[in-house]
């Protein structure tokens, strides 16, 4: 178990050392995210009161969006040079290698978010009343729930020569339970309301990455057999 | 072997057609008229039999799923691609009769009860299935990889219609069985006759559909393979 920890650590700081080397991916999805917030401020008029009713939705739709181009790359960027080959033969078990990509994922869409939600909040002039500390709760554990089948997926899809679209098609529906739980906690943070609500909303968010988390640990080994 | 899986065909035929007439007269003319929705009331009994059988087609492509991965075959990888297919053309009925029967009583084509939301969630994952078994690829390599979605989204139904329940009913979780019945608590016997014969008559079409379907993918593949072997002695 331990050694799967260290080479999932391995993977990741890999792929972070040499996503810090380029800054491709990260700099295209911070790019991407503000765009979306800014689409949408043309969308709902920032100076209407029902912006407050948008903004929980907002801030998971520009992770998933954003979240969408990171993961498309972290495996389709294996493909060159035929890197996948080596990772599949190298003596380590293939469980860590998706634990790995989750790592360098989760941490990739979180420094994202560090950019854009603050951005989200400035251009639709939001005041945050909530406590912060639940804030970031429920947005760690929903990205990480995000991140958890979104690796996968993209694992599965990175097979296909259409994988660009195929991601979106197959993350999507699999991730509406996630969204639904992750927007309304959202939304009970950020209005101040009883936490005590937003707490069932979080167990069920932490049951979903959980069971998805053991689910694709076991399963991925499939994915990453053969040609 | 051969024989025998005609016979079984011819007499599923043979039972399922007269038993479909004997569906739709009891549907349309046996079973009285419901007092409050009149006609539209008997879309109910179409609308329940595919549901089940749309409920019954992923918890078969599940249980195929996860035999190919215990033991790679493609007899299960077939089974597994033809019960989505007929899934999804039952789940599309399920829910244009509801969109239908929806408008007629509650005057809305869509409401996001949780059952409905479920059922169209559902629809798209097992669209997205088809779309992975139409990847390009080797067919082992396919049927691992739609048998590992197969199984994350029979996972995923249960939590989606959890979730949804929650979110309607504004955080109050419930507990199993609100008892939410359209038709006004309880059925009448004479509805409840024909109800559970058209569910018997469309569980037969679907393993019906089922045989037909498993039948033209194996050809399909007996002609892919005589199709590759032909052009390798043309080639060579």
């Amino acid at each position: 178990m331990m050694s799967i920890l260290k080479d999932a650590w391995i993977i990741a700081s890999k792929d972070l050392s040499n996503e810090i080397k380029t800054k491709q991916t990260i700099g295209m999805m911070v790019i991407f995210s503000s765009l979306v917030v800014l689409i949408f401020s043309f969308a709902f008029d920032p100076t209407n009161n029902m912006v407050k009713a948008v903004i929980p939705g907002l801030v998971w739709l520009i992770t998933v969006f954003s979240g969408i181009l990171g993961l498309n790359r972290s495996f389709l960027s294996e493909h060159e040079n035929d890197a996948l080959t080596g990772l599949r033969s190298a003596p380590i078990d293939p469980s860590s290698i998706y634990l790995g990509k989750v790592l360098a994922n989760f941490l990739l869409v979180t420094a994202v978010q560090l950019v854009s939600i603050p951005v989200l909040f400035l251009l639709f002039d939001y005041r945050f009343f909530g406590k912060i500390s639940w804030f970031f709760l429920v947005v760690v554990i929903g990205t990480l729930g995000f991140i958890i089948v979104g690796t996968f997926l993209a694992a599965l899809s990175a097979n296909a020569k259409n994988s660009e679209m195929l991601l979106p098609v197959l993350l999507l529906p699999l991730l509406s339970p996630l969204m639904i739980a992750a927007v309304q906690a959202t939304r009970i943070v950020l209005e101040n309301e009883t936490i005590g609500d937003a707490v069932s909303w979080l167990r069920l968010m932490s049951a979903y990455d959980l069971l998805f988390l053991a689910a694709c640990f076991f399963l991925f080994e499939f994915i990453m057999e053969g040609s | 072997m051969k024989k025998t899986s005609g016979m079984i065909d011819r007499l599923l035929f043979y039972t399922l057609v007269p038993s479909f007439f004997i569906a739709l007269y009891l549907i349309f003319i046996w079973s009285p008229v419901e007092k409050v929705m009149g006609e539209t009331q008997k879309i109910f009994y179409f609308h329940v039999g595919s549901a089940w059988v749309a409920f019954l087609a992923f918890g078969v492509v599940g249980y195929y799923s996860v035999r190919v991965l215990i033991k790679p075959r493609i007899q299960h990888h077939i089974n597994a691609g033809i019960s989505a297919e007929i899934g999804v053309l039952f789940t599309t009925i399920t829910l244009i009769t509801g969109m239908i029967w929806g408008k007629s009583s509650w005057n809305t084509w869509w409401t996001w009860e949780p059952r409905l939301a479920t059922t169209l969630i559902l629809w798209f994952i097992y669209v997205a299935y088809l779309f992975v078994r139409k990847m390009d690829g080797s067919n082992e390599k396919i049927a691992r990889l739609s048998a590992v979605f197969g199984i994350v989204g029979v996972i995923n139904v249960p939590i989606v219609f959890m979730a949804i329940r929650w979110w309607n009913t504004k955080l109050h979780p419930v507990v199993f069985g609100e008892g939410k019945n359209q038709s006004g608590g309880g059925i009448e016997p004479d509805m409840l006759v024909a109800l559970l014969f058209s569910v018997f008559t469309i569980t037969l079409l679907y393993i019906f559909l089922m045989r037909k379907g498993i039948e033209i993918e194996k050809m399909r593949h007996i002609v892919k393979k005589a199709k590759s072997k032909a052009i390798e002695k043309l080639a060579g």
